[in-house]
Formats: C-alpha cells, sequence, structure tokens
C-alpha cells in the first residue's frame, strides 16, 4: 500500500499527516509536489491542511487549478480514497468533487480548538475503525470553515448519508452551542455520493497520539488502511 | 484593449458574517441610518482583445471559471474600451 500526501505552495500540515503514516501506521508514503503532471502508483490521498497560496482569491481556489489535480480528478473519479482535510476539504470544494463552500466564520476569528465529533455513518473508507457512538475529540484551527450549501444540497447530503461528521458536545449531541463556526446542520466533514471522499475541517493529523492529548483521529486513517489491506 | 471592473459579492441568501459586523460598528459610530451592508471583492482586468463582444466572453469564461464560486457568489461588471 502506497499512500501520498500532496504538497502545495503555502501546505502547513503535510508534515503532520507524513508522520502519522510513517510513523505510526508504518504505510509507504511520499510527498507529491503540487507541479508534478501525475501521482504515480499510489492507493490513498491526503489533501493536507494548511493555506495553499496564501489563501488568495479564495481558500482553495488556485490550489484546485494547480497541475496534479487532474491526476487527483481522475484517481478520485475511479474511486480511490482521497482524504482533504481543512485546506484540503476547501480545494475539494473548489474542485468540484464534493457540493458546497466554506465562509468564513460566523464569529470572524480564528479558532484553534479542540471540539467534538458525531460519526453519523460508519460505512465509509474512513469511519469503519470508529468506535460505535464515541464523540471523537480533535481539534479545529480555521478561519472559513463555516460549512454552506444551498436547500437542494444539503437535502441531497441528508438523504444519501453523506453528512459524516457532525459538531456536538462531549455527550455526542449535535446541539447550537457545540457549532464553532456557523455550519449548515453543524457540517464538520462530508463524503462525495460514491463515499471514497472526504472532506472534513477537524485534524485527525493533530490528534492521533496520546502523548498529544488525543489519538481519536487515528481511527480514522486505521479506516482507511483497514480497507486498503 | 478593454477594461473590465468585475464586482462579486456574497449570494442575498448566503449570510455575511463581515457586513453585519461592520453594520454594528457603522451604528456604534452613529451611523444610524446604515441599514445593511455587505462585503464583496472588486476585479480591475484588462484584456487585450479587438471588440467589446469579445471582451465580454472572456470575462464571462474568466468570472465563471476561477475570479467567482457560484455556489456562494454572483458577479457583475462593466466594460469599457481603453482609448
Amino acid at each position: 500500500m502506497k499512500c501520498k500526501v500532496i504538497v502545495f505552495p503555502g501546505s502547513n500540515c503535510d508534515y503532520d499527516c507524513f508522520y502519522i503514516i510513517d510513523k505510526i501506521f508504518a504505510i509507504n508514503v511520499e510527498y507529491v509536489w503540487h507541479k508534478n503532471p501525475t501521482i504515480g502508483p499510489c492507493d490513498f490521498i491526503i489533501l493536507p491542511g494548511g493555506f495553499s497560496y496564501g489563501d488568495y482569491l479564495r481558500c482553495g481556489a488556485i490550489a484546485r487549478f494547480s497541475p496534479i489535480m487532474n491526476d487527483i480528478i481522475k484517481f478520485a473519479k475511479k474511486g480511490n480514497p482521497i482524504l482533504g482535510i481543512c485546506n484540503g476539504f476547501q480545494i475539494l470544494l473548489e474542485t468540484g468533487l464534493l457540493p458546497g463552500a466554506l465562509l468564513r466564520n460566523n464569529s470572524l476569528k480564528f479558532i484553534c480548538e479542540h471540539v467534538y465529533l458525531k460519526t453519523n455513518f460508519y460505512d465509509t473508507f474512513f469511519t469503519n475503525a470508529i468506535e460505535k457512538d464515541k464523540p471523537l475529540s480533535i481539534p479545529i484551527a480555521h478561519g472559513e470553515g463555516n460549512y454552506f450549501c444551498d436547500r437542494d444540497i444539503i437535502k441531497k447530503l441528508q438523504d444519501n448519508n453523506q453528512i459524516i461528521f457532525q459538531y456536538c458536545n462531549a455527550s455526542g449531541e449535535v446541539t447550537n452551542d457545540s457549532n464553532p463556526n456557523g455550519s449548515i446542520n453543524n457540517i464538520a466533514g462530508i463524503v462525495n455520493k460514491k463515499r471514497n471522499i472526504l472532506g472534513m475541517m477537524p485534524h485527525p493529523e493533530r490528534a492521533s497520539e496520546k502523548i498529544i492529548g488525543t489519538d481519536d483521529g487515528k481511527a480514522i486513517f486505521q479506516s482507511v488502511i483497514n480497507k486498503l489491506l | 484593449m478593454f477594461r473590465v471592473k468585475i464586482d462579486v459579492t456574497l449570494k442575498k441568501a448566503v449570510l455575511d458574517p463581515q457586513g453585519k459586523t461592520i453594520l454594528l460598528s457603522l451604528h456604534s459610530l452613529g451611523f444610524d441610518k446604515a441599514n445593511d451592508i455587505r462585503v464583496g471583492k472588486y476585479f480591475d482586468l484588462k484584456l487585450d482583445v479587438d471588440n467589446a463582444d469579445i471582451a465580454r466572453e472572456q470575462a464571462i469564461a474568466i468570472c465563471d471559471k476561477l475570479l467567482v464560486n457560484s455556489v456562494i457568489e454572483e458577479y457583475s461588471f462593466v466594460i469599457e474600451e481603453i482609448k
């Protein structure tokens, strides 16, 4: 099994993702610079967090046209797993691989804190190893994570069970108070209809070792590895 | 040569937290007649093309492809010829 972490100018969680795959799971992993025209042999792609192209124009809007993206779209259409975290999620939305958009947080503040996530479905590449009904403690760190889409899209997301993660409280209840950024329906992460692409604002790569507070994020990477090995 | 002045704004259905905050600030400064304000982006594009129709066509393509995210934003523009 081979994992690739895509690196854009301004990515800053690429090393963390690489570290988790390499050191925690001992899986073969390589960086791929965004100017490469092809991904090469690959089973799993991570689009890491950061500020690709300085968030100029809109978050992810310019990265979406990086040369590597054509091959990533092909990889996605074949049903292979892609995990987009934070800025990676923004890039997936700009690419149209996932529906909707991310707006400025309703508080206008950059928020960096631990939140709880409710997992709604366990039948995906990314959630099969998550303990049932356990709220995941995973940090967020973003200024633009306020998920938005129109009513038609939200209905499709609900009908197709695509809302994978929602912000919740420590008891696992999805409440207004536990919504950190104003996202519609407390959305923290969604998959595409084929369920092979996950975009999420929280950072599981910052929550995969007990020594840094929580390893609740580890199960997300474990899920993909379980499916592929 | 043509100049295209492009305004991009959030769609009406999309909440604009920046605009809301600025409106509160205006009210606290005493501008109590300020009723609504929304934040947008402005692009000043120069196109090296021969006629206005091509300029319009190019401007629309540029907005749709890159400058505007149609999920949340809408745009309008005016074109003027640069002599």
